[in-house]
């Protein structure tokens, strides 16, 4: 394939994969900048996600797009219950303690892991997509015929995949308008300030915190039912976006959600870019010496403010 | 008031384990009997090794399902010299690592006779070392090269299923004859991508054809799009094998990365295993090509025994299982456990085999066998068992994708994927 065709696809592999981590990512970093928790078990509510969507397009009949609207508006909400009763359950006994969280997820990450493994199984299951056309995509360059306009062989994009990236940015707006415009963000910004201050101000801190946790994990199940008809539901496909969500939360900063949209786009193109014309083993190997370096020389991420 | 007699926690647990003791002796508690008695009607116990979670789950789940349905008609004609075949599962999570733990756990602590059932070859070729070393027999089914290249011990043998040496030179005439000489292949990175990328590219340059490009893709990897661009224009043939889970992705990516026009496409069913091929996305498989262990949908000539085999192991004629058609098999791979455990049989049969100290006399036994003819014992077909390589061969079944059925177009005999011996495990001392 000649370069610019071959580039154009890499970006469109690239941003389809921006606009799942930058989603993920997004949850992970809300989690962490408002309960000051590390939720070891995000990757584990994205294939929730997943796994719950397959069951939902499965039990809905009918034409595909109606049991994949129905997923999308059930499932986020669903895990987002799942994941507030963990914090009700567990996370809230040992009082969000920084070491103890991390243990406790490990653990939770385990049981919904091996929970699904024997309830759902262990196979691979495909969503279908609501709408899935192949668009061949034109390019353009100057031949002997002067400015000419080519259809490289196997440059093309699905409509599908177009409406993942645009389902993310309404999204991602969507969550911007909620956390700087209403009541709830305020409330939850508040928190993430100072949660004693909070408290005294008759803030119910512990109701901000199970909330602000299921918004978290329904943010990854989002992004998993926007994900799972290109890929499929697998009760092992958590450990991945997991590491990528680490990944851009630490180089974005962790809890500044403008450094998370940035990292988010930093880390997907380039995967995209680097694997496709390096290898897929380079890029992970460059977003992982990328984490390494910020720690180094900026370990509060681009976007982070120093602790004070 | 008076205070109860003091037990201390010793004293209990002192008295608990004499009266114990004295059960034992007696021969109260079960197992522990007098074990020279019990010799001759205990269990012959088979460690099943099984793939039940990581990438190889779904081959893990079917071939439990063949290997309980082949016991049980060993078990229904009388077992193994008089005795019953229990087997023993643990779960390896399709971890080179862990299943060497796995037959460490057989050898000593479930005391089996022989280790069997392991597929992905990274596993067998991390497991297999230690079967040596605690001279365990280990009866893989795994397709790889790694039992007839040498690469292992006396120890490993694989009877049941043929390797990829002997598929690839067996499907190399058809691809280079009918679809093109230009290859470019698509393999998982690790050993039995290698085996494929190796032999194939030596069988297609015996037949005139060349391999264009070599894509080597992680088998945990998700998404496959990224990897298509490097397919060079001039290919005149694709040929795929994938494993793990995400192989439905990698198919269906591989339709849209072509669209209408697309080179011929000559797949092993691996990358399709336990995916229904009438899954959505997968129309543009219409017309390609598949190799087939064994023709996962029913064909108008199947043999007695085959579909005897077929509703022995509970799965109808698409290929899933008859109480879940959702559910589809790993067709082409699974007459392998069938198949091994009846040669365990016939192996322990003519070595008289009583118990672990047998095990040397079960592993001749096994090396003299060579013609296996077709019969309930091996429905896959005939096949020839190498003593010396450890290596059995068998037919290869070419299957076209027509009206979204596999169609059987070409079998390959078992003359076609016989190569030279590499190895003479016999030499070898036990």
């Amino acid at each position: 394939m000649d370069f610019g065709p071959h580039l154009m696809l890499a970006s469109l592999e690239g941003a389809v994969i921006s606009a799942i981590l930058v989603l993920t990512a997004m949850g992970l970093s809300i989690v962490f900048g408002v309960m000051r928790v590390v939720n070891v078990a995000h990757g584990e509510f994205f294939m929730l996600g997943a796994v719950f969507a397959w069951a939902v397009t499965t039990m809905i009949s009918g034409h595909a797009a109606l049991g994949f609207v129905a997923a999308l508006i059930i499932v986020p909400v669903l895990v987002g219950a799942i994941a507030a009763g963990v914090d009700q359950l567990i996370l809230k006994r040992i009082d969000y303690d920084v070491d103890r969280t991390i243990v406790a997820t490990i653990g939770v990450l385990y049981i919904v892991q091996q929970s699904t493994l024997m309830l759902y199984g262990p196979e691979a299951r495909p969503v279908e997509p609501p709408f899935n056309l192949r668009l061949a995509l034109p390019w353009f360059e100057f031949g002997e015929n002067g400015f000419q306009m080519i259809w490289p062989w196997g440059l093309s994009v699905t409509t599908y995949k177009l409406f993942v990236i645009g389902a993310a940015i309404v999204v991602l707006g969507a969550l911007w308008l909620v956390l700087t415009r209403t009541k709830i963000g305020l409330v939850m910004r508040a928190t993430q300030q100072d949660r004693d201050m909070a408290q005294a101000f008759g803030v119910p801190v512990g109701q901000v915190y199970s909330l602000v946790f299921g918004l978290g994990a329904g943010l990854a199940a989002l992004g998993a039912v926007l994900v799972v008809p290109i890929q499929q539901a697998h009760y092992l496909m958590g450990g991945d976006p997991l590491l990528l969500a680490f990944i851009v939360v630490i180089i974005g900063g962790l809890g500044s959600l403008p450094g998370t949209v940035i990292a988010a786009l930093l880390i997907g193109m380039s995967d995209g870019i680097i694997s496709v014309f390096f290898s897929p083993t380079l890029a992970k190997i460059i977003a992982t010496f990328l984490v390494a370096m910020v720690l180094v020389f900026r370990p509060q991420g681009l976007m982070g403010r120093v602790a004070a | 008031m008076k205070n109860p007699p003091k037990i201390s926690r010793r004293k209990t647990l002192l008295g608990l384990g004499a009266g114990a003791g004295a059960l034992a002796t007696t021969g109260v508690l079960p197992g522990s009997l007098g074990f020279a008695q019990a010799q001759s009607s205990a269990p012959i116990k088979i460690g099943f090794q099984k793939h039940a979670t990581g990438i190889g789950a779904a081959y893990g789940r079917w071939y439990d399902t063949t290997t309980t349905a082949a016991v049980a008609r060993i078990n229904e004609m009388g077992g193994i010299n008089g005795r019953p075949v229990e087997i023993i599962t643990e779960d390896d999570a399709t971890d080179p690592g862990r299943g060497a733990e796995v037959l460490e756990k057989f050898a000593n602590q479930h005391e089996v006779d022989v280790a069997f059932g392991t597929l992905f070859s990274h596993v067998v070729i991390g497991s297999a070392p230690r079967a040596g070393e605690l001279k365990l027999p280990y009866f893989v089914v795994s397709e790889g090269h790694h039992v007839a290249s040498g690469m292992l011990n006396r120890y490993t043998l694989q009877p049941g299923i043929t390797d990829v040496k002997s598929q690839v030179i067996s499907m190399a005439p058809f691809v280079a004859d009918n679809l093109g000489k230009k290859v470019t292949m698509i393999y998982p990175d690790f050993a039995f991508g290698h085996d494929h990328r190796d032999f194939f590219s030596e069988a297609i340059e015996a037949q005139g054809g060349e391999v264009v490009a070599k894509i080597a893709i992680p088998p945990t990897e998700t998404t496959f799009t990224r990897y298509f661009p490097n397919i060079p224009r001039e290919t005149e043939v694709i040929y795929h094998v994938m494993v793990g889970p995400a192989v439905l992705t990698f198919v269906k990516e591989m339709g849209e990365f072509f669209g209408p026009s697309r080179p011929e496409i000559f797949g092993f069913i691996d990358s399709l295993e336990a995916v229904d091929i009438q899954s959505p996305g997968l129309e543009f498989l219409e017309g390609t090509y598949f190799w087939e262990g064994m023709p996962r949908h029913k064909q108008a000539n199947e043999s007695e025994a085959a579909s005897a085999y077929r509703a022995a192991v509970g799965v109808n004629d698409r290929g899933a299982a008859i109480d879940d058609p959702a559910n589809v098999a790993t067709y082409a791979h699974m007459f392998g456990c069938w198949e091994t455990l009846n040669v365990i049989k016939a192996g322990m049969e003519a070595a008289d085999y009583q118990g672990p100290a047998d095990r040397t006399k079960l592993i001749e036994a096994v090396e003299a066998m060579t013609e296996m003819p077709e019969s309930l014992d091996h429905p896959q077909g005939d096949k020839l068992f190498n003593g010396k390589t450890h290596q059995a061969f068998g037919k290869q079944f070419i299957s076209k994708v027509s009206d979204g059925n596999l169609e059987v177009v070409h079998t390959a005999s078992i003359e076609d994927g016989l190569y030279a011996d590499e190895v003479d495990y016999t030499t070898q001392s036990f």
